[in-house]
């Protein structure tokens, strides 16, 4: 369990980023923290896994206080996959770049080798083993950088805006994916301000403004809330902005997914007996 | 004046494959762009859609190396055997990480970076640093430093340097990328005053349909480092449903809900591509 107590912190330039954040966060998790450019997020996400130290409160990753333990030894539980995947990515090869995490931590070269192969199918990657990440696509790029956090199966992946630069198949890829690791036991923690990611991934959502943490709750209510999602810099999934327009007809006001909506309009618009002949 | 729109861009066949890369990142590539257009460029990652935006301010076969084919004209200058600094005067291009794009000390310095090296007279410079601060709303930020700035602001900051130069088209790559979903809004409303007010042409390569939908009215889209579709977005969308998502091009939650009852022979008519629309219709059914 990762456990932060009323953590503060304030940058060196006097800005403060994070006040009074309570969260825990425990195995078979699936939390995005969400909130505006500047909200906190990414600081908050350094104090995960020890990057940063809070300026008051503490951060407990499996019971240790991150202030006591190194940053290496916390990286083997928690993986930290950053926003710009160009801070990560040096090696020659993709296969290289995924296996640089695995040799540090000591695996045999057999085990290297096969947690290689086996990360690189799962993200879709595999035919770019001998590529240079430098000749991909920045989405590409992404989704190595991903791999070669992932191939080290940490206990707890932070993923800071895992979404931006994919295409809608490799967000579905990326939910399939993270579906797996939460079912598996492990906690996944992303960060984003992919409203439409998050309204069809449903996953626990901890919204954050100006450093503070002003809701939480499932996705369906806390994104379907306007006062709340505006005084966060978002904009309601287009669902609830649809459903809010047709809870006049006995629909419900918090719907946020498409596959939710369409079972309800189903069932309204066949009982309406609307049917119309198809027309394709 | 009913005078045709001017061709801007023209390209012939084009194609390119990347020194070491397996195979070309375009191919014949036929496009023509009328002056003041508003293009949306899309397809799946990979498809070779920030290639063709780099030839067409000349990154493209200047700065990467590699096999070019084909003719690429950007206001009738061939972009082959033109200067770069040519081309970047008429193509301005905003990256999708700003961080890339600032460096100057301040947003007004950076902003000025571009006229300064064109060789222009100081009144000259000054003019079009305030009319570009004026336009993208960033005359308040002038003294503070680009890394200060939050991400849209950063965002506006890029564009009005790329605007410092006048070029008559810019290419936004992923510009919402790094912006909250209310700033990205900001942003894409500031781009289309722009085309409006100074004629410009916009090109925005982007992922999320619904963010510019309300915008373009042309999608191009590619796969495979070819153009698979081409045509008015919102008909586009509702002939080609099945093509573009199959893409994984991430079509606006409303069309998709659309399609979706209109398969089920629950509603009939045009695919609503934006929100005010989808309920509008879902409404009048309901009344019934």
């Amino acid at each position: 369990m990762i456990t932060l107590e009323k953590v503060f912190f304030t940058y060196r330039s006097g800005q403060t980023a994070l006040q009074d954040i309570d969260l825990n966060i425990v195995g078979g998790d699936f939390i995005a923290i969400m909130g505006e450019n500047g909200a906190g997020k990414t600081t908050l996400a350094k104090h995960l896994n020890g990057l940063l130290k809070p300026s008051q409160g503490r951060v407990l990753v499996d019971g240790e206080d991150t202030r006591k333990v190194s940053v290496a030894k916390l990286s083997r539980k928690v993986g930290l996959v950053f926003q710009n995947p160009d801070h990560l990515l040096f090696s020659e090869t993709v296969k290289d770049e995924v296996a640089f995490g695995l040799k540090n931590f000591g695996f045999a070269p057999d085990v290297v080798d096969s947690q290689v192969v086996r990360t690189l199918e799962a993200l879709g990657l595999a035919e770019y083993a001998e590529t240079s990440p430098f000749l991909l696509s920045g989405g590409e790029r992404k989704r190595v950088a991903l791999a070669a956090i992932l191939a080290t199966e940490p206990d707890y992946l932070i993923l800071d805006e895992p979404t931006i630069g994919q295409d809608y198949r490799q967000k579905e890829r990326l939910r399939n994916f993270i579906l797996q690791l939460y079912s598996q036991g492990k906690a996944v923690v992303m960060i984003t301000h992919d409203v439409e990611f998050v309204a069809e991934s449903n996953p626990k959502v901890i919204l954050l403004s100006q450093g503070r943490i002003v809701a939480r709750g499932p996705a369906d209510s806390v994104l379907s809330k306007d006062e709340l999602v505006r005084r966060a810099s978002l904009v309601r999934p287009q669902m609830s902005r649809l459903f809010s327009e047709l809870t006049k007809y006995g629909l419900p006001g918090d719907v946020v997914d498409v596959h939710r909506a369409r079972l309800l309009l189903e069932e309204k618009l066949s009982e309406a007996k609307v049917r119309v002949p198809q027309n394709s | 004046m009913a005078h045709a729109p001017r061709e801007i861009i023209l390209a012939k066949n084009l194609g390119f494959q990347y020194v070491g890369a397996p195979r070309a990142a375009i191919q014949g590539i036929d496009l023509s762009i009328k002056e003041n257009e508003f293009i949306l460029l899309t397809g799946p990652s990979g498809c070779g859609k920030t290639s063709l935006c780099r030839c067409l301010n000349g990154l493209i076969p200047n700065f990467y190396q590699g096999e070019w084919t084909g003719e690429l004209l950007v206001d009738n200058l061939s972009v082959t055997t033109q200067l770069t600094s040519e081309l970047s005067r008429r193509v301005g291009y905003v990256f999708q990480n700003p961080e890339n794009q600032l460096f100057a000390l301040t947003v007004e310095k950076d902003i000025a970076f571009g006229p300064e090296n064109l060789g222009l007279s100081r009144e000259q410079i000054r003019q079009r640093v305030d009319e570009a601060m004026n336009v993208t709303g960033t005359l308040p930020l002038k003294d503070l430093a680009p890394y200060e700035l939050s991400g849209g602001q950063q965002q506006r900051v890029a564009l009005a340097g790329v605007l410092a130069m006048k070029p008559s088209v810019i290419v936004l790559d992923e510009p919402t990328s790094f912006l909250d979903p209310r700033t990205a809004e900001d942003v894409m409303r500031a781009t289309d005053d722009l085309r409006e007010g100074l004629g410009l042409t916009i090109v925005v390569v982007e992922h999320r349909l619904d963010l510019v939908a309300r915008y373009a009215e042309r999608i191009v889209v590619m796969d495979g480092g070819k153009i698979v579709a081409d045509g008015n977005l919102e008909e586009t969308l509702d002939e080609k449903f099945d093509l573009l998502e199959g893409l994984g091009v991430g079509v606006p939650r409303v069309s998709l809900l659309w399609t979706m009852l209109r398969r089920d022979g629950l509603v009939s008519g045009k695919v609503p591509t934006h929100v005010e629309s989808a309920a509008l219709s879902l409404g009048g059914m309901m009344n019934q």
